[in-house]
């Protein structure tokens, strides 16, 4: 045993320890759908799916609310204009089909202009001023969308944009099977390697901007403003540009989601949603950027954990199903989040600076 | 005429309910500085209780009379509320009061989603009608109508602010709350017990959120689990348009919150000529609400904070 | 909080999660032999749970008949299961849920409640082609997008709204009318076509004004409708808000005549609206229930089963059920490819009416019955078309 320790430990210091450590996550990562479909079922490669776009939100907002400690609830809108910038742009309902690699990065545009157009109006708000403002914010984007079908029918109101057109180059769509050298790939892989590929991209431009100069004057900022603003930082270009930054992830995010659901509709960027995504981040570690995929991924797909387990486990522990699966799914959920944050303040993965502010704080700041 | 004296009665009645739910947030953030966003669904749950017990009541067939029942049903519900209240203060909120600021807003959201949930498992999914046990009469004034329970509605939410700022300024209570949300440290110094004041914070609080919660469903004739969460959020608005953690400004953006919505939805389609109608009264009070705190970041009667970290 | 403390409690979290993976792998896989998995989605959370749950009742009871009786498809026996998902109403979560069912290769599904849920989710069942019968969604394009495995045993917002629009012009003479909505894709859709059907009979539409689904004040929107008076009030939205309303419309001394669809010929909407609810019309396609054969016979079975009253679309989800046994049957086989012909020119005695689906899937020539409340009850006035 402490010969294979040993071992371990050599392998760790090797020089290329670093990439071979890499390339193992890379495959691991590559092979996971096939996996997930093979032990589990299809399903979880959708939920796998889905999670990794609230991984892109949950780190758009870690830009927002972890970075430059503003509290943002109505993040969805950011979200919602995104998906809508594609649905709009690339469905009969308009007749346009412009493809997607216009349509991402103007969707992402889109969305950081309205990021500016919120942040414009709330940069001398403070605290829970700003969350209220920006939950009102995001209540505005949604009731727009759900209205503008008259006079000038834009939207299409509540029923939605159907038929939108999926991520296609030509005749290769990702909606439908495709073999490559020989493998067959479902749509939900395909959308998989897309999603966690922008995934990456999104971690990296975070990691990326956390040590810039850019990223430490937003953590001036959330640390103290005044401060911030006497060494010379530009408060309000470097918040707007915090909540435009954000607001892109959610932009690109929104995109994916249309051309992968293939439908949106205004339910879909309800305020819970919102608040959803601030739990992400929250219980992940607010302002790490590892800590704040892993909160992603374990809440979107804890639901659907429960979703899977609540009647088999009820049956081997009482030989029947004493509570609905959906009221204990909700109910664990909830306990899920309350245990949690009871346990880990700082959330599951706080990042290391953090941690040691916490444990040398004496008493918290009253806002 | 009449039609604008009945928009401004309509306005004044969903005000005063936005403002009884709003007098518990206040409360709340005005001693922790926390969002309680489990507040709604105390409310909630303090509808559905005496929901029950008037039921109860009426079908066990004591022949009780109607007022009675009432007061019986309102009694049982704050105390449910009351010790739901202190409950989750003790449980989700206080172990995480030198915790960072957003892990009491998501053990918040946690317990929201749980009462919502063990309320969904206890009375059911559907509607509930609350029983019309008094009859609502109708009074007219000046070509406006307005029911008893709505007059009810807005003198008892006048009467609570009006008794909740007598605590805050003239009892033992109200100063050791008030020094409390000057300054926990200090005011535990001078002999203030902090978990005590927090706890009967909590409890009036959810006490308030049982009498909102029985006045809005009489009103309306309907309770169901989920109807705390807009609710709740409408009256978080108010608070903060008011100014949090005052309670004057609870008041007073309740009810500016129920006159916008009122007028905004009653006037805006014809004003526009059919362009923006009642579909965006949310936007309007939003706008407003936007509007107030670009001119006074802190609300209307909030206190002005002097710019330090 | 110690760094020993924190080291148990990351094991603890760690351990509880292997545990659940262990647990979602031991719960998938099985299955027994001659057992056939029936899916059914709808929201079983969140505010209109109340009805996912009835529908989800009415097509448990439909296979429980079916499991009782002992049901022969292609010369052998077979025992029906019922995989119910909750998909919250949530366009995202009713494509999860439907992948869910695909997975578990269910032979056919009943749902799901919304149409925002049932068109991304039918996009997943006609890829996987599994037949799909929606007891409740309405709106147009679900079966507009030519898939030979979207089916509806509900009329559409275009086939109740126009008679809903004719009717309030030619039956009830109103020439002024306000038409309330409440923002969903069904309150909507079945609005615009009550403006579509009613201009053309004539009437004028003095103002549209709008609610949402989380209100129960109406108070301001009904003010401005006193100040219009018109002599008819159409609501496109269902029973929970309907029925507040009406309190307040009686509060308010408003005497305009109400009309509304399915949504409000509920027995909840009368609890409701209590003495409020008096005169009110509302439609509800297909046929009363105590004028098909079976029909009392159901709503008694639902009564006993359930211990609750039916909230809205159970007969529906039943009759979809039947409806999808029947095809079965017809084609000796629980094979999607084999039956979906048989579903395709299908002739049943629902409970609801008669059911055929005309080309692209819509229940074919479906009849739309009225209905006003009266001492509160709902009294049948005509069907329309059928």
């Amino acid at each position: 045993m402490t010969a294979l320790v040993g071992r371990w430990q050599a392998l760790k210091r090797h020089r290329h320890a670093p990439w071979a450590g890499m390339l193992l996550v890379g495959v691991a990562l590559a092979l996971l759908p096939f996996v997930a479909e093979a032990t589990l079922s299809r399903t979880w490669v959708r939920i796998i799916d889905f999670a990794l776009l609230y991984a892109m939100l949950a780190l758009g907002l870690n830009i927002v609310v972890g970075f430059a400690g503003l509290l943002d609830l109505g993040y969805i809108a950011f979200y919602a204009v995104g998906a809508y910038a594609y649905a709009l742009l690339a469905s009969p309902h308009f007749g346009l089909h412009l493809p997607f690699w216009v349509l991402l990065p103007l969707g992402a545009l889109f969305a950081a202009m309205f990021g500016v157009l919120l942040g414009a109006p709330t940069l001398r708000l403070r605290g829970d001023y700003l969350a209220i403002v920006t939950l009102g914010f995001g209540e505005i984007i949604r009731i727009f969308l759900n209205n503008l079908n008259a006079p000038i029918n834009i939207t299409n109101g509540p029923q939605g944009i159907n038929r939108i057109d999926p991520l296609q180059v030509g005749d290769f769509s990702l909606n439908r099977s495709n073999e490559i050298f020989g493998i067959v790939f479902p749509a939900t892989h395909l959308y998989y390697y897309v999603f966690l590929a922008l995934a990456l991209l999104a971690m990296f431009v975070c990691v990326r901007l956390e040590d810039s100069r850019v990223g430490r004057a937003w953590i001036a900022i959330r640390e103290d403003e005044i401060a911030a603003q006497a060494m010379g930082i530009n408060t309000r270009n470097i918040k707007l540009l915090a909540f435009a930054m954000g607001a892109t992830f959610g932009g690109v995010a929104g995109g994916l989601f249309s051309a992968f659901q293939g439908f949106v509709s205004p339910e879909s960027f309800v305020v819970m949603e919102s608040i959803m995504v601030v739990c992400m981040v929250v219980l992940g570690g607010m302002g790490h950027v590892a800590g704040v995929v892993l909160g992603a991924m374990l809440l979107a797909t804890l639901p659907e954990v429960l979703r899977h387990t609540a009647v088999p486990v009820q049956q081997q522990l009482f030989g029947q199903v004493l509570i609905d699966p959906e009221s204990l799914r909700m109910l664990l959920f909830g306990v899920a989040l309350i245990l949690v944050m009871l346990l880990r303040p700082a959330g599951l993965w706080p990042s290391p600076i953090r941690r040691r502010e916490l444990t040398s704080a004496a008493q918290p700041a009253k806002p | 005429m009449d039609i604008f004296l009945q928009q401004v009665l309509n306005g004044l009645v969903l005000g005063s309910v936005y403002a009884l739910v709003a007098l518990g947030y206040t409360m709340v953030y005005g001693i922790l500085g926390l969002i309680n966003f489990a507040h709604g669904d105390v409310v909630m749950v303090g509808a559905l209780t005496a929901l029950s017990v008037i039921s109860t009541l009426v079908t066990a067939g004591l022949g009780l009379p109607a007022p009675v029942v009432v007061l019986l049903a309102l009694a049982v519900s704050m105390s449910v509320c009351m010790a739901l209240g202190f409950t989750i203060e003790r449980v989700a909120y206080r172990p995480l009061r030198r915790a960072p600021r957003l892990a009491p807003l998501i053990t918040a959201i946690g317990v929201s989603i749980l009462l919502q949930t063990l309320a969904m498992m206890y009375w059911g999914r559907r509607y509930h009608t609350f029983p019309q046990i008094i009859k609502a009469t109708r009074h007219e004034v000046l070509g406006a109508t307005i029911t008893d329970v709505q007059i009810l509605i807005v003198l008892v939410s006048a009467l609570i602010m009006g008794g909740l700022l007598m605590l805050v300024h003239f009892t033992r209570l109200g100063r050791a709350m008030r020094a409390t949300s000057e300054n926990q440290l200090i005011a535990g110094l001078m002999g203030v017990n902090i978990n005590r004041i927090i706890s009967a914070t909590f409890i009036i609080g959810s006490a308030l959120a049982a009498v909102a919660g029985v006045l809005v469903s009489a009103n309306y004739g309907v309770a169901q689990y989920t109807m705390g969460f807009m609710l709740g959020l409408k009256a978080f608005t108010a608070a903060v348009l008011g100014g949090i953690g005052n309670i004057g400004g609870a008041m007073l953006g309740g009810l500016l919150l129920g006159l916008i919505e009122s007028i905004g939805a009653g006037y805006m389609g014809d004003l526009t000529g059919g362009f923006l109608g009642s579909h965006y009264q949310d936007v309007l009070a939003f706008v407003v609400l936007i509007g107030v705190l670009v001119l006074r970041p802190t609300g209307l009667l909030g206190e002005r904070v002097a710019e330090r970290a | 909080m110690t760094t020993k403390q924190r080291g148990i409690t990351r094991r603890n979290v760690a351990v509880a999660l292997a545990a659940l993976a262990v647990l979602g792998l031991a719960s998938c896989g099985k299955k027994e032999e001659g057992v056939v998995k029936i899916g059914h989605a709808g929201p079983l959370t969140g505010s209109i749970a109340h009805l996912g749950k009835d529908n989800e009742n009415g097509v448990r009871l439909a296979l429980d008949e079916a499991n009782a009786v002992g049901v022969e498809i292609g010369g052998s026996k077979v025992k029906f299961e019922l995989l119910s998902e909750d998909d919250q109403a949530d366009p995202k979560q009713g494509t999860i849920v439907a992948q869910k069912l695909v997975d578990a290769k269910v032979a056919g599904v009943i749902g799901h409640l919304n149409s925002g849920t049932t068109i991304p989710a039918s996009k997943l069942y006609h890829d996987a082609g599994i037949a799909q019968i929606s007891p409740s969604a309405t709106n147009v394009t679900y079966t507009a997008q030519n898939f030979n495995t979207a089916f509806r045993v509900m009329a559409n917002d275009a086939q109740q709204g126009k008679v809903l629009g004719e009717f309030a012009t030619a039956k009830l003479g109103a020439k002024n009318i306000v038409i309330i909505d409440d923002r969903s894709a069904y309150g909507q859709g079945l609005a615009d076509e009550f403006e579509k059907a009613a201009t053309a009979g004539g009437a004028t539409i003095l103002a549209r004004e709008f609610t949402d689904t989380t209100k129960t004040d109406f108070t301001a929107i009904l003010t401005s409708i006193k100040g219009k008076n018109p002599e008819l009030i159409f609501y496109g939205g269902m029973d929970a808000q309907a029925g507040p309303m009406m309190k307040q419309i009686q509060n308010l001394g408003i005497g305009a005549k109400y009309l509304a669809g399915d949504g409000v010929q509920t027995a909840e909407f009368l609890k409701l609206a209590a003495d409020a609810a008096e005169g009110v019309y509302a439609s509800s396609p297909g046929v009363p229930l105590d004028k098909m054969p079976q029909g009392p016979a159901f709503a008694e079975k639902y009564k006993s089963k359930f211990n609750q009253e039916i909230q809205l679309y159970a007969p529906y989800a039943y009759d979809a059920m039947n409806v999808l046994l029947e095809a079965m049957k017809k084609a000796g086989s629980t094979d999607p490819a084999k039956y979906l012909p048989e579903l395709a020119n299908v002739q049943y005695q629902g409970v609801t009416g008669n059911i055929a689906f005309d080309e692209k899937g819509d229940i074919k020539g479906g009849g739309i019955s009225l209905y006003q409340a009266k001492g509160g009850k709902w009294e049948y006035i005509e069907t329309i078309g059928g």
